[in-house]
């Protein structure tokens, strides 16, 4: 009897260990994306208008953050990059959803404050894996040309940093009392200024990135890599700054 | 950025089914009782959750009073954390509960303390601190000039009780207003009226959504244009409801919002329903903030608080778009549409400040102490300053300074910027025109779901759906149940609702546990049995 107890013990840890993990391996796949029937190419799915539904096979990049069986999503195909807003998932899903993981998404197109993404959307995983390398588009910014690039995974480089406003500070804190909250910063090149950001909710303050912009100073020269949000315009979220000057 | 404040929407109402353990079962703080007198040697360490508008004068606000404050009381140090929205502030307030951990002073909403008081004593009841002679309103032992119980305006005080207990008192109001771009409706030929009603604002609205073959609107020459942006639609539903005379709610909770028939919650989604179908409406949730379109020209009637006034105007101190997309126009602000503009009836809103109670009664006269301490005219002034909020005692709104304060509309767009200091007044115009919900554990989730049924309407047209009374039964069913509203009042408590069926890794470990347990049970059982027979043989 005591045996049959330690045995069911044993196994009841098993069952824990195994409900507290959900690791896979990770394969890039090489491969161009064939899209599986009735899945939007990137292609379609820019042309579709806005408030229809949309059916695409994407890989994840990044999560931003889960709640309440909703969450929010970076992901992209090899052609392009789709912002997947509070789609439908439990919490054991979300971490399932590693980088890489490819998903099938059926929801709405939506645009919120010039930010084009999937709404009300629920999804499937499917077998396949990738990676996005960052794309450079630091020759686009401030042309029509970058928003093509909107919500992929993309690098700036030898971009300066200026003051963020009249106090000469290279940063803000959106909550700069207990930093719970965004940084903003600017970065100019050419002579023109554009702003960026550290997504509390993708980067919170104990990432690498947003304590290397902390330690950021107007005149360094940085390169970023970062997720190409937009907010009334190009709003980088970014995941990563060098000092290379 | 501000954008994924959007998420807290609904951090909001799923806090609300987080289960307050604390609450259910534990023994809770004993009550509170106002001590003899305040210890001035014992140190005391308080937190105070704040919330700000995204606005740094606000947070300075906050730290400058906390300075003034530990210099009057040095054994007194408070520690600040701020939010910039009120649904973290409450989904961190429940999950503190639990832990009994939460702050000692907290910005909050009535609707939330409705929740937080359903645990035992958690929050203290500050009737008997009001009337104290020594640390009440006016007591002859507080360090500051603070208002006599006669100057708090009795309005705002009385939307703090709840049972007809109070358990806050307000810090700040204000209300929605409907900033107008009235050069743009003057170029349609309209005049502004002083008060708008809802027909005017979907008439105009319609006509201002009419484009041509390229999808070039006629009334800006642009090929963005939402004439009418409401921020908030929760309270969009809950004021055309009170306007119309129909059911929200009953005092006691039970739910009048699905239950009025045409003349209720459905005459508002039709009117939603028709005029989104025409380009004419949209709200924050779908499109953006509604001062972003207004002062890009992109709007025509932009409803936000009048809290957020220094965002909405073509020289808005505040803003999210860049230079080049302001337009130049006059921008007027009005109350929000009404149904009678002979009567207008519209919210009260704005943050109130609760005290937590704790062990030590002393710990707990600290923080009214210092709650107390933000309805001196000094805070009340310089915060109210900072948006179209008013203050909420009458010593502030008769300081000199403030009257002075209020003069000087329009001499810059800063400090006196036109716009927020006519928000301002607008609501101090119309105090007694104002309402507010009835408080009851649920209230806040049947606030979301009046949004929701509004947002859902939108949403469902914009996807070409079929809006009809069919569409509508159902939209009722699918929002009582997301909100689960058919269980209000039924657990008595903000938590310890149905929360749905458990993960199956989790009911596999439970009944794991289970079976492990009725083994043991088992065995020690048989070994007792055994034991018995052994014993009794041997006495034979």
């Amino acid at each position: 009897m005591k045996k049959l107890v330690a045995i069911l013990l044993a196994a009841l840890c098993l069952l824990t260990l195994a409900a507290c993990s959900g690791k896979e391996e990770a394969k890039n796949d090489t491969a161009a994306d064939v899209k599986g029937e009735g899945v939007m190419t990137y292609a379609e799915y820019a042309a579709a208008a806005l408030d229809s539904e949309v059916v695409v096979e994407t890989y994840v990049q990044a999560k931003q953050s889960w709640w309440d069986n909703k969450a929010t999503f970076y992901t992209q195909d090899k052609d392009g990059g789709y912002f997947i807003y509070e789609m439908a998932c439990t919490e054991d899903e979300y971490a399932k959803l590693v980088p890489g993981t490819k998903i099938k998404v059926t929801g709405f197109k939506s645009e919120w404050a010039g930010e084009v993404e999937i709404t009300d959307a629920k999804y499937e995983i499917e077998e396949g894996n990738y990676v996005a390398p960052a794309t450079d588009v630091t020759d686009k910014l401030g042309t029509d040309a970058l928003v093509d690039f909107q919500n992929r995974f993309v690098s700036f480089k030898g971009m300066t940093v200026e003051a963020y406003d009249e106090s000469g500070a290279a940063f803000a804190y959106k909550n700069d009392v207990d930093k719970t909250d965004d940084l903003y910063f600017k970065v100019s090149k050419d002579g023109k200024t554009y702003d960026f950001c550290v997504e509390f909710y993708l980067t919170g303050a104990d990432t690498p990135v947003y304590q290397a912009v902390e330690g950021l100073k107007v005149g360094d020269v940085i390169d970023m890599e970062g997720f190409l949000y937009w907010y009334e315009g190009a709003n980088p979220h970014i995941t990563s700054v060098a000092v290379s000057k | 950025m501000k954008r994924f404040a959007r998420v807290l929407a609904g951090l909001l109402s799923a806090a609300f089914f987080l289960p307050l353990t604390g609450c259910h079962g534990s023994r809770g703080l004993p009550a509170f009782e106002v001590p003899e007198s305040f210890d001035d040697k014992k140190q005391y360490e308080l937190t105070f959750w704040a919330k700000n508008d995204t606005n740094k004068i606000q947070t300075a606000v906050y730290t400058d009073a906390i300075e003034a404050f530990e210099k009057l009381y040095p054994n007194i140090h408070v520690n600040i954390r701020l939010y910039t929205d009120y649904g973290r502030i409450y989904n961190d307030v429940i999950t503190n509960i639990s832990t009994a951990t939460t702050p000692n002073v907290c910005i909050t909403y009535p609707d939330h303390i409705a929740t937080y008081i359903t645990g035992q004593n958690v929050v203290a009841p500050l009737d008997g601190l009001f009337a104290d002679p020594r640390f009440g309103f006016g007591g002859s032992e507080l360090r500051y000039d603070g208002p006599d119980a006669d100057e708090m305006i009795g309005k705002f005080l009385d939307e703090c009780a709840i049972g007809g207990v109070h358990y806050a008192i307000p810090f700040m109001r204000s209300t929605e207003a409907c900033y107008v771009n009235v050069t743009m409706l003057e170029s349609m030929g309209y005049d502004l009226p002083d008060v708008l009603t809802w027909d005017f604002v979907w008439e105009v609205s319609d006509k201002a959504a009419e484009k041509d073959a390229d999808g070039v609107y006629a009334v800006n020459g642009q090929k963005t244009m939402i004439p009418f942006i409401y921020k908030s639609t929760d309270n969009m539903m809950i004021q055309q409801l009170a306007q119309r005379g129909a059911g929200y709610s009953t005092a006691e909770g039970e739910v009048l919002l699905f239950t009025e028939g045409k003349e209720g919650a459905e005459s508002v989604l039709r009117d939603v329903a028709s005029h989104t179908e025409t380009g004419a409406f949209s709200t924050f949730k779908i499109s953006s903030y509604p001062g972003n379109f207004l002062n890009a020209g992109q709007c025509l009637f932009a409803v936000d608080s009048t809290a957020g006034a220094t965002w909405m105007g073509s020289h808005a101190p505040n803003s999210d778009i860049s230079p080049d997309k302001f337009v130049e126009f006059e921008t007027a602000v009005r109350p929000v549409p009404q149904i009678d503009p002979d009567h207008p009836v519209m919210i009260s809103q704005g943050p109130s400040v609760c005290v937590f109670n704790k062990m030590d009664p002393g710990e707990v006269l600290a923080s009214w102490l210092f709650a107390q301490y933000l309805l001196t005219s000094a805070v009340q002034l310089q915060y109210a300053e900072t948006e179209g909020y008013i203050p909420v005692t009458a010593k502030a709104q008769n300081d000199p300074a403030y009257r002075d304060y209020l003069s000087r509309s329009g001499e810059d767009d800063g400090d006196h910027y036109r716009v927020k200091i006519e928000a301002t007044e607008l609501l101090l115009d119309h105090i007694g025109d104002t309402f507010v919900t009835p408080v009851f554990n649920g209230s806040a989730s049947l606030r979301d779901a009046a949004g929701q049924l509004v947002e859902n309407t939108a949403k469902s047209v914009r996807r070409k759906e079929n809006v009809d009374g069919a569409y509508f039964e159902k939209l009722y069913d699918d929002v009582v149940s997301l909100y689960r509203l058919d269980q209000l009042g039924r657990n008595g408590a903000g938590g310890g609702e149905a929360d749905g069926p458990l993960p199956g890794t989790a009911v596999a470990l439970l009944v794991g546990i289970a079976s492990v347990w009725v083994l043991m049970g088992a065995y020690l059982l048989t070994e007792y049995l055994r034991k018995r027979i052994r014993s009794s043989g041997t006495a034979k």
